[in-house]
């Protein structure tokens, strides 16, 4: 474990590359042909605990059960809505996964076609069904606000260590954020503000893979933010 | 065929100065698309592609699902202005053939089981075209499809060879492919060299089709690194900063 603990060098791959031909264990991304293993995606490679795997670099997000994401309201059925949260499968969100009494029929007047949510991944079985919950604590309807789009790939650099990231881009431009492991962001403040701080979460979306992000992000918050911010 | 146009002089050079086996100068852009999952552009001669790849999302119309699997649906396309004569937009017998073949030749490498009943989308838009663009198109669609980060076994390189004036010639252009006797696209997994795409039309001996097949793996390996290179190039930036510091 010693070893692993270095900061893994970073090493591009496309689709097909030749990753490990013997001892290393295939992780996510891989996959194995005549005991070979090779990379399934344009990624980073990473080497943890004899696993290998490729990070991806772009893509959409594949839902894991307990995710917390951040979702629109595309359609709304008699006893359901439908919510998008750029997966590939459509993400029904039933009435009875919601923290308010609901009538049949009734469904509307909690939640239109528009709104954002924040919710939960309930299950994903294996034919890739989804469903998602308001049933937990902190889930709940986003009122007003922006959602703005980034890789689901980015979003712990999008966080941060301990949510360091984050937190600086909400105090210094004293907006709530609420990052949805999707990577669909809702950000909530003075206009002028919102633009600030989703340029900021762009910045980090296009220039993920740079190591000095944080003190550049920063950079840039203070030459843009507002003033009482610092 | 007869005509006066000399395909290959005594030096042994083409109509446009290439040797017989040298493909036309090739530029490939990934991810020149933001509304796109996954774009390339791709340059190859006088041939001008765009491939757009959108998904894995919901697969309409309903029937077209599969559970056990994702479909491939591609949808090969000619600008009107893309041949010198204007071609008549929309969609043709040549087209949905063409659409086929790189659909079920991008199908055979991409991990599809992952994603049941979804759906695919690969848009191949031939904005100038000059002979070949089948395969400029499968191998710009699977660059973009590698950009959209979908999980794939291999890129998919593409490229045709032909015969004019009774000798093989790699890479076909608008003139020996009009006035040549045969041309055989084909495209490769370069990592097992299995065929996924393999067209003939006109005559071939079976020596000729034998050399044709070899030279055309080959090419396909060089356009292969091209992908990987393009792809590459698209992530660099980062990573040279980090070098740096």
């Amino acid at each position: 474990m010693e070893n692993t603990n270095a900061k893994p060098k970073r090493e591009v791959v496309v689709p097909g590359d030749l990753l490990d031909d013997k001892e290393l264990r295939p992780g996510s991304g891989t996959y194995v042909q005549d005991g070979k293993l090779y990379s399934s995606l344009l990624g980073v490679k990473s080497i943890r605990s004899n696993y290998v795997n490729v990070i991806p670099l772009s893509g959409r997000y594949l839902p894991q059960t307990a995710d917390t994401v951040v979702g629109k309201i595309i359609d709304i059925g008699p006893s359901n809505w439908l919510v998008d949260i750029n997966a590939p499968y459509p993400a029904p969100l039933h009435v009875n996964e919601v923290p308010w009494r609901v009538e049949f029929g009734d469904t509307a007047r909690f939640l239109n076609v528009g709104d954002v949510i924040m919710a939960k991944i309930l299950m994903m079985d294996e034919t890739n069904k989804i469903q998602v919950t308001m049933n937990e604590s902190g889930m709940r309807k986003l009122q007003g606000g922006h959602v703005i789009q980034v890789s689901y790939s980015k979003v712990p650099r999008v966080i941060g260590k301990g949510g360091s990231m984050i937190q600086m881009i909400k105090n210094m431009t004293d907006c709530r954020v609420f990052v949805g492991q999707n990577g669909m962001i809702w950000i909530e403040g003075e206009l002028d503000n919102i633009l600030v701080a989703s340029k900021a979460i762009e910045m980090i979306d296009e220039e993920a893979q740079a190591s000095n992000l944080t003190d550049r992000v920063k950079e840039y918050l203070e030459r843009n933010a507002p003033a009482e911010g610092q | 065929m007869d005509s006066d146009i000399v395909m290959v002089d005594d030096k042994g050079k083409r109509v446009d100065g290439r040797e017989a086996n040298d493909l036309r100068p090739m530029k490939i852009e990934a991810g020149v698309l933001p509304n796109a999952d996954g774009s390339a552009y791709l340059e190859i001669g006088k041939n001008k592609v765009l491939a757009a790849v959108y998904g894995p999302r919901e697969c309409h119309p309903r029937h077209l699902q599969d559970p056990t699997k994702a479909i491939v649906q591609c949808k090969y396309n000619m600008q009107s202005y893309s041949v010198s004569d204007r071609k008549r937009p929309g969609p043709d017998r040549r087209s949905a053939e063409i659409s086929k073949i790189i659909s079920e030749a991008l199908e055979s490498v991409i991990l599809t089981e992952l994603f049941p009943r979804a759906s695919i989308d690969v848009y191949i838009e031939i904005m100038q075209a000059n002979a070949g663009t089948r395969c400029a198109g499968l191998t710009a669609a699977s660059v973009a499809l590698a950009d959209a980060g979908m999980p794939m076994r291999d890129l998919v390189p593409s490229v045709a060879v032909g015969k004019a004036d009774g000798k093989l010639l790699l890479d076909l252009n608008k003139e020996e492919d009009n006035f040549g006797e045969a041309d055989l696209p084909l495209a490769i997994i370069p990592k097992t060299d299995e065929v996924v795409l393999l067209q003939m039309d006109g005559h071939m001996t079976k020596e000729e089709f034998d050399s044709a097949m070899k030279t055309g793996v080959a090419a396909c390996h060089e356009i292969y690194e091209m992908q990987k290179d393009a792809l590459r190039r698209r992530y660099s930036v980062g990573e040279e900063e980090e070098v740096e510091e």
